[in-house]
């Protein structure tokens, strides 16, 4: 059934932090490898060994910013599913293999019932879903449903394959619709963002923007008092100075 | 609501087995889940080693994509015999039998008449203590691995002056740290581990630096960027030591109680020992007691040294490192203002940088409550710490000016007191061990003998040398000669174009590993293809007999007369050993395995049982019984029961098997050891006792528990060295002292460069052809790509299957450059024509693409329109091993004058947009060669049931 | 938007087959026996060739069937429904007409309102889509209507209809065209909103170097001069040459063929228009559309 449910107990979801992510791909391929094994079909690769182009759940961009002020600089951009509140990629689906789980919120599709029109697909504004050349079915992230509650798995590894190998830290899981949650409180320290909030999707997934770059100016760049001056102030102007303040310093040692 | 009932606990896999990861040199323990299928057992899924103390259960891209290397469809399959001619790659299949009798019928020979005829030199090895071993008992003396084109300055340096290195041989205390500046580094080695620690940093809110060209990966999350000029971060530290010395932000206690700042020096220049350290008889250096008013020996219990003066002793003036010091680096010359331009950085920014490391060293300045006993016999109630830490890697290794840039970064961290103190630089066992307290190089051959010791190691003068009694280099690459008197890793990137060109002699043999000098490993690309293929009058090859191991197709394996197949590292017993490079963290030694978690397929056999099989052929000491049969079966026997002295063997772990029971350290050999680390999960943690975790290097506690483990036979502590006699010694020859002395064309380069103090030079000088060539030229390794170790994985080379030139704006501006445009880059050894790309975050005098990406049709089981073999491209071709010729004719090697590190980012280049080629390729293009192996499948759906 | 054959080829002969199966519906022309057969003949014939080309865009045609289960939520379940039941109906008709000489207009004209509701089911597969503004706008609908019965009356031989619809056509393409190109600012999409990255925002690298199922089915870019000249074309032959020679010639077999050809031809011009001019936001995130906000105003050609 491609409504979306009215509310959902839990709102699962990613927090993914821009001030954090060094761009590794560690995430993409810990995802590729995961959802190659398990949940549903395989991710296939065309051409693999030539032009290759393959199915991809969750992938980084990479961009530069040029600030008002100071230097570029260069962001790493994890994307995947954001299981959106409004999922507009559900209520396309005309077969309703994609749904929204009303325990969770996470938004999946039902293999079995897809056809691959890819209208899904078309509707997301953020590219999170993909068809499968090989198998003919959407794929997309499922914020490793078959992890999260898998009692095969050690408590410890009950999360997103994503999350579970991101070397930085970058990458957080949890419920963001309990205000209380870790990753709540994450988004709210840190200021945590929806992508295209003018698509009215209510994306779950949070972004935390990265921290101020660049602060530590000379002061005559930026106008300000020189606070850090009394740090470099010289102990004497002459090198005879030097080792008398030497002397001193050692004696009182 | 009508959701599709899920299985929420679907089974994950039917066995996991734990082993190490290959793919960097991090090592980072694995969790190989495999299923047991109706065609054996076949690996399903791979990731992180939650328990494992590398990289906590974390896992890069290149490990979890090691179930698309493990199965690549280059994988060799069975020992190859050349049919073609070199190069072209035409091959057909033998038998170990046979390839073991070709090379046994080229090694036989070279062994009984003159063993240097062999040069074996391995390239990512990781178990060079093996590999070492192996090439002593052939008794050649042309052995190293790649550190001399990767990162020897980085690990000379360090060891030199603080008695360890960055690497992977020490970390910051990630947990204490509030300031972390990070040199010239990419993706390096303990990729997973700075990772992790940068991800703690920005938790705590701790200020993270990068200093760096390129402002990516790391350098994208560091909270300050300096954007610096490519070679001159040796400049940067020096004016930072400057504006910290001269503010008296320094740790006069650390530098007056763990240092030879207060080590007298001779200072009179007519002394034949000036600039050398005034001994006592026994050859302890010397410092002056401010108590006793007298020289004393710096280890005395109750001496306490003077920093700075001068004292006249035997009618000598002596003067103390730190007096030398204070006049070399309070010159204005160093102050921020004097190179804010040749660095490219503003003046208020380096005074910025200087105030805050001064700022978290002192203000923030942090005590732990642990009483230790330091190597005088103190005892002190706790451990002061500064938390300012730094790492650095390849991106000031890299230059002719390297070593001594690594130097004076050490030099910095010291005279803030952060090595080795909590929130500082930590080592990791076997580390701290002083320059002193490892081998020296080794060269003496004779027929069917092993060679007299190791062949690499540290020189401390003349003496030293890998000389010949004619003063001719006794090695092949000319490592430890006087063009590069200190080159602790050898010279692997001379090799090839040394034994062309015969000179310092001819070899018969060339037995490479796992290195692809035929490609990206190589400056001059074009031309070591070449030498390789090239032959004499007679149509002979120059160099007689290539022999080749490797476990895919690269394109080096086309240049081999006999390629040996190795496996994949899950199919392979390896062990990462304390003897070698092992995987310690901070606070415990640690060394793992690997074991075969799946069998092989093809007729391949591990690279290292192998050449523990052919040596047994060869009859080598060591490698086979008193009744000359092979005294191991395979490297796993090796593993075991290999001892390298009494007790100490390649693994620490679970060692004796008598009454005593199983311990770590020190022990017989245990039959069942492989089984107790498979146990453990392919690894063992010797924990350092509480005391010991910090000021290691003069603590006696940790010192103790070395001896006790094996890493030291006694107890090893040393006090760092800010003044390199060894680099004195040098010059002091240089200056004409000494029977031992170098040729003429050199003294001067000796004189300026080998200064036991850091200095800094311009490295790129004589690189740009009268200013004609004026934009620096670096690569970088991706994240996502460890060049060609891991061959073309399928999943891996779609992030990164083609590169283009990163341009910065002044440049893409100044040439009106547009998406999609070309250029043709032409530095003075050749050009390249390649696509650009524009990006602001970048020094403005510099370009920069991602490493190895290009790869020559028909290698790596590509197919044709594999877009690498058109669209990526190298910048190798526009580096040379030798510099353009001086005003004399003669061409120096590519390399630092010190160490011989491969100078690979000194290159200067000029850029020209141009028409894109008709056919959208870059150049140059290189002619395809024929695939060993075929070519991969067109499409992967990989699943294993 | 990837301007895919199938798509393309369901919607110009579904649209002017549909349009067709109106006007018969209505009894416009109300036609009997062989003349019947023939005009039904061709309206079914490019209703099932246009909705069998639709299905070749499926991936996994096996479970082409399940589409018939969300009409409650999903335009093109909908679209499933309103097509078979218009066939059906306008079937039943069409065989009264056909075999019976009997024509049952309530039946016709249940038909001809289920084939309107199929076009605009259509339509609103399209405009539904936030994330592809040009599409996502009133005018959508109205182009798909308009430009069905204008076919439908063309093919029915309705030459005052026809000519009076093709002119509209030509109005409400304009409009569309000139909307279009302002939608994607008015949406408000930029790579800023895609990342909320502080400060100018550009795309540095691709998350592989390759291309992949998002850029290839939603990143088309089409060079701004080309789509000029594309716009001509589709206008040419879609409005201005049928209504030359209906005019200037008169409406007989010949000049009908011509106009009916002319149009079919500019239609799927138009419609390959249609997708390839179609700017997905996702776009944003590989690098493209940056000119859409900036530049809007001055993508429409004079």
């Amino acid at each position: 059934m491609t409504a979306l449910p009215e509310r959902t107990d839990r709102k699962l979801g990613l927090v993914i932090d821009l001030d954090t992510c060094v761009g590794c791909h560690a995430c993409v391929i810990a995802c590729k490898g995961w959802n190659t094994q398990h949940y549903g079909a395989p991710l296939s690769d065309q051409d693999a060994y030539g032009d290759a182009s393959g199915t991809f759940l969750n992938r980084i961009h990479s961009y530069q910013v040029e600030p008002e002020h100071g230097a570029s600089q260069t962001i790493h951009f994890p994307k995947s599913c954001l299981h959106c509140e409004d999922a507009p990629c559900v209520t396309v689906c005309p077969t309703g293999a994609s749904y929204k789980r009303a325990e969770d919120g996470i938004v999946l599709v039902n293999e079995d019932a897809c056809m691959g029109c890819g209208l899904c697909a078309w509707a997301c504004p953020y590219g999170a879903r993909e068809v499968d050349m090989a198998a003919g079915i959407m794929k997309k992230c499922t914020l490793c449903v078959d992890r999260i509650y898998n009692e095969n798995l050690p408590e410890a590894d009950r999360q997103p394959a994503c999350v579970r190998t991101c070397p930085s830290g970058a990458r957080h899981f949890g419920d963001l619709g309990d205000p209380d949650s870790d990753v709540s409180r994450l988004v709210a320290e840190r200021g945590g963002v929806d992508l295209m909030p003018e698509q009215n999707t209510k994306p779950v997934n949070q972004y935390l923007p990265p921290r101020p770059k660049d602060r530590l100016q000379a002061p005559e760049m930026t106008g300000d008092e020189d606070i850090l001056a009394p740090w470099l102030a010289p102990v004497a102007e002459e090198p005879q100075g030097f080792l008398k303040w030497l002397d001193g310093a050692l004696e009182r040692l | 609501m009508n959701q599709p009932k899920l299985n929420l606990s679907p089974k994950v896999s039917d066995e996991i087995r734990k082993t190490t990861c290959y793919m960097c040199a991090c090592r980072c323990g694995i969790d190989v889940h495999i299923n047991h299928t109706a065609e054996g057992d076949k690996v399903a899924y791979i990731e992180g080693n939650r328990a494992h103390p590398v990289n906590r259960g974390v896992l890069c891209a290149k490990g979890s994509a090691g179930i698309m290397q493990h199965n690549a469809p280059s994988r060799l399959r069975a020992p190859l015999k050349r049919t073609g001619p070199r190069g072209s790659g035409e091959f057909e299949e033998i038998s170990w039998e046979e390839a073991f009798r070709i090379a046994e019928g080229w090694l036989r020979p070279i062994r009984a008449s003159d063993p240097s005829k062999l040069a074996f030199f391995t390239g990512r090895d990781q178990s060079q203590s093996f590999t070492s071993w192996w090439a002593q008992a052939f008794g050649t003396p042309n052995y190293a691995a790649h550190g001399g084109f990767c990162s020897v300055n980085m690990a000379a340096g360090g060891i030199y002056t603080i008695g360890g290195a960055f690497w992977e041989f020490g970390q910051p205390d990630w947990d204490r740290t509030r300031l972390f500046i990070l040199f010239g580094v990419a993706e390096d080695h303990d990729s997973n581990p700075l990772k992790m620690g940068i991800g703690k940093l920005k938790k705590r809110g701790a200020k993270v630096v990068g200093v760096n060209p390129v402002r990516s990966g790391y350098n994208a999350v560091a909270d300050e960027w300096y954007g610096i000029t490519p070679g001159t971060d040796g400049l940067l530290i020096l004016s930072l030591v400057h504006c910290l010395l001269k503010a008296g932000k320094i740790d006069l206690e650390y530098l007056r109680d763990y240092t030879d700042a207060p080590v007298l020096i001779d200072a009179d220049p007519d002394s034949a020992t000036h600039g050398l350290a005034l001994l006592d008889d026994d050859g302890h250096k010397l410092v002056w007691c401010r108590d006793e008013q007298r020289a004393r020996c710096f280890d005395a219990e109750t001496v306490n040294p003077d920093l700075a003066g001068t004292w006249e002793r035997d009618g000598i003036v002596h003067r103390t490192v730190f007096q030398h010091m204070v006049d070399k680096y309070l010159d204005p010359a160093y102050a921020p203002e004097a190179i804010a331009d040749r660095v490219g950085i503003s003046a208020g920014r380096i005074h910025a940088l200087a105030a805050e490391i001064a700022r978290t060293a002192f203000e923030e300045a942090i005590e732990l409550d642990i009483p230790w006993t330091d190597f005088r016999g103190r005892r002190h109630a706790t451990m002061k710490g500064r938390p300012v830490s730094f790492h650095a890697m390849r991106g000031i290794s890299a230059h002719a000016n390297g070593f001594q840039t690594c130097r004076a970064l050490h030099m910095l961290q010291i005279l803030i007191g952060s090595v080795e103190t909590p929130g500082g630089f930590r080592f990791k066992p076997p580390y701290p061990k002083a320059a002193t307290a490892h081998p020296k190089p080794h060269r003496n051959h004779q027929p069917n003998a092993p060679l007299d010791g190791p062949h690499l190691g540290f020189v401390h003068g003349p003496e030293d040398l890998a000389l010949r009694p004619d003063g001719s280099p006794a090695r092949i690459d000319k490592a430890f000669t006087w063009e590069n008197p200190m080159s602790a890793h050898g010279l692997m990137h001379m090799v090839i174009s040394n034994a062309h060109a015969g000179d310092p002699y001819r070899i018969d043999t060339l037995f490479l590993y796992m290195a692809n000098m035929a490609w990206n490993s190589s400056m001059n690309t074009r031309g070591t293809m070449e030498m390789l293929s090239d032959t004499d009058e007679n149509g002979d090859y120059v160099i007689p007999h290539i022999i080749y191991a490797d476990t895919y197709s690269s394109e080096t394996v086309a240049y081999a007369d006999l390629v040996l197949p190795d496996t994949t590292y899950l199919e392979r017993h390896d062990c990462i050993s304390l003897l070698d490079r092992p995987i310690s963290e901070a606070e415990a030694a640690a060394d793992a395995i690997r074991w075969p978690v799946v069998e092989t397929d093809r007729d391949v056999r591990a690279f290292q049982t192998a050449m523990i099989q052919l040596g047994a052929r060869l009859g080598l000491p060591g490698m086979v019984k008193d009744d000359g049969t092979a005294k191991f079966a395979d490297f796993a026997d090796y593993m075991v029961n290999h001892e390298r002295r009494p007790g100490v063997g390649p693994l620490m772990g679970w060692r004796g098997n008598g009454e005593g029971g199983e311990s770590h350290g020190r022990g017989a050999p245990n039959p069942a050891q492989l089984d107790r680390y498979i146990e453990n999960g392919g690894f063992c943690l010797a924990h350092v006792p509480e005391e010991g975790q910090f000021m290691k290097p003069w603590n006696k506690a940790y010192q103790d528990w070395a001896v006790e483990i094996g890493l030291f036979d006694k107890p090893s502590p040393y006090i760092f060295t800010l003044w390199c006699e060894p680099l004195r010694r040098f010059q002091l020859a240089a200056e004409g002292v000494g029977d031992l002395q170098p040729p003429d064309h050199l003294r001067d380069r000796i004189r300026t460069t080998m200064d036991p103090l850091p200095i800094w030079w311009d490295p790129s000088e004589g690189q740009d052809g009268a200013g004609e060539y004026d934009v620096h030229a670096l690569t970088q390794r991706p994240m996502a790509m460890y060049h060609s170790w891991g061959t073309q994985n399928a999943w891996l080379r779609q992030i990164h299957g083609r590169n283009p030139m990163y341009l910065p704006t002044e440049i893409w501006e100044a040439e009106g450059f547009a998406d999609g445009d070309w250029a043709r880059i032409a530095s003075p050894h050749g050009e390249i024509t390649v696509p650009v790309a524009h990006m602001p975050a970048l020094n403005h005098r510099t370009i920069w693409t991602w490493n190895a990406i290009g790869k020559r049709k028909g290698a790596w089981a590509l197919h044709d329109n594999a877009p690498e073999t058109d669209k990526g491209f190298l910048l190798n071709h526009l580096i040379h091993e030798l510099l353009p010729p001086k005003k004399d004719g003669m061409r120096w090697s590519n390399s630092d004058p010190i160490t011989g590190q491969a100078a690979w980012f000194d290159l200067k280049v000029r850029v020209e947009k141009t028409a894109p080629p008709p056919d959208l390729a870059s150049r140059p293009g290189l002619a395809p060669q024929v695939s060993p192996v075929g070519q991969g499948p067109d499409q992967l759906r990989w699943e294993v049931k | 938007m990837h301007p895919a054959p199938s798509v393309i080829i369901f919607s110009t002969l579904s649209g002017a087959g549909f349009g067709l199966l109106i006007f018969l519906g209505l009894g416009l022309p109300a036609v009997e026996g062989r003349v019947a057969f023939v005009f039904y003949l061709i309206a079914f014939g490019l209703t099932v060739i246009g909705l069998l080309s639709s299905v070749f865009h499926l991936k996994n045609r096996k479970n082409a069937w399940r589409s018939y289960s969300q009409w409650r939520s999903s335009w093109l379940s909908r679209e499933a429904w309103a097509a078979v039941l218009s066939l059906v109906v306008m079937g039943l008709y069409a065989a009264g007409q056909v075999f019976f000489g009997l024509t049952l207009a309530p039946l016709g004209w249940l038909g001809a309102a289920l084939s309107l509701f199929t076009v605009y089911t259509t339509s609103m597969i399209y405009t539904q889509l936030r994330a592809v503004p040009r599409w996502n706008q009133w005018a959508t609908p109205v182009l798909f209507l308009v430009a069905s019965l204008a076919g439908g009356a063309l093919l029915s031989g309705n030459a005052t209809a026809a000519i009076l619809l093709l002119a509209l056509l030509g109005i409400v393409v304009l409009w569309h065209w000139w909307k279009g190109d302002r939608r994607f600012g008015e949406v408000g999409s930029t790579l800023e909103t895609a990342t909320r990255l502080e400060g100018r925002v550009k795309l540095w690298e691709k998350p592989h170097t390759g291309e992949n199922y998002l850029t290839r089915e939603m990143v088309y870019q089409i060079g701004r001069r080309h789509a000029v000249k594309l716009r001509v074309i589709a206008m040419g032959l879609m409005v201005v040459l049928p209504l030359l020679v209906l005019l200037v010639l008169g409406a007989h077999h010949v000049s009908a063929a011509v106009a009916v050809l002319s149009y079919l031809a500019g239609m799927a011009v138009q419609r390959w228009l249609f997708f390839a001019e179609a700017e997905h936001v996702v776009g944003l995130y590989y690098g493209a559309h940056g000119n859409m906000t900036a530049n809007a105003s001055e993508r429409t050609p004079a």
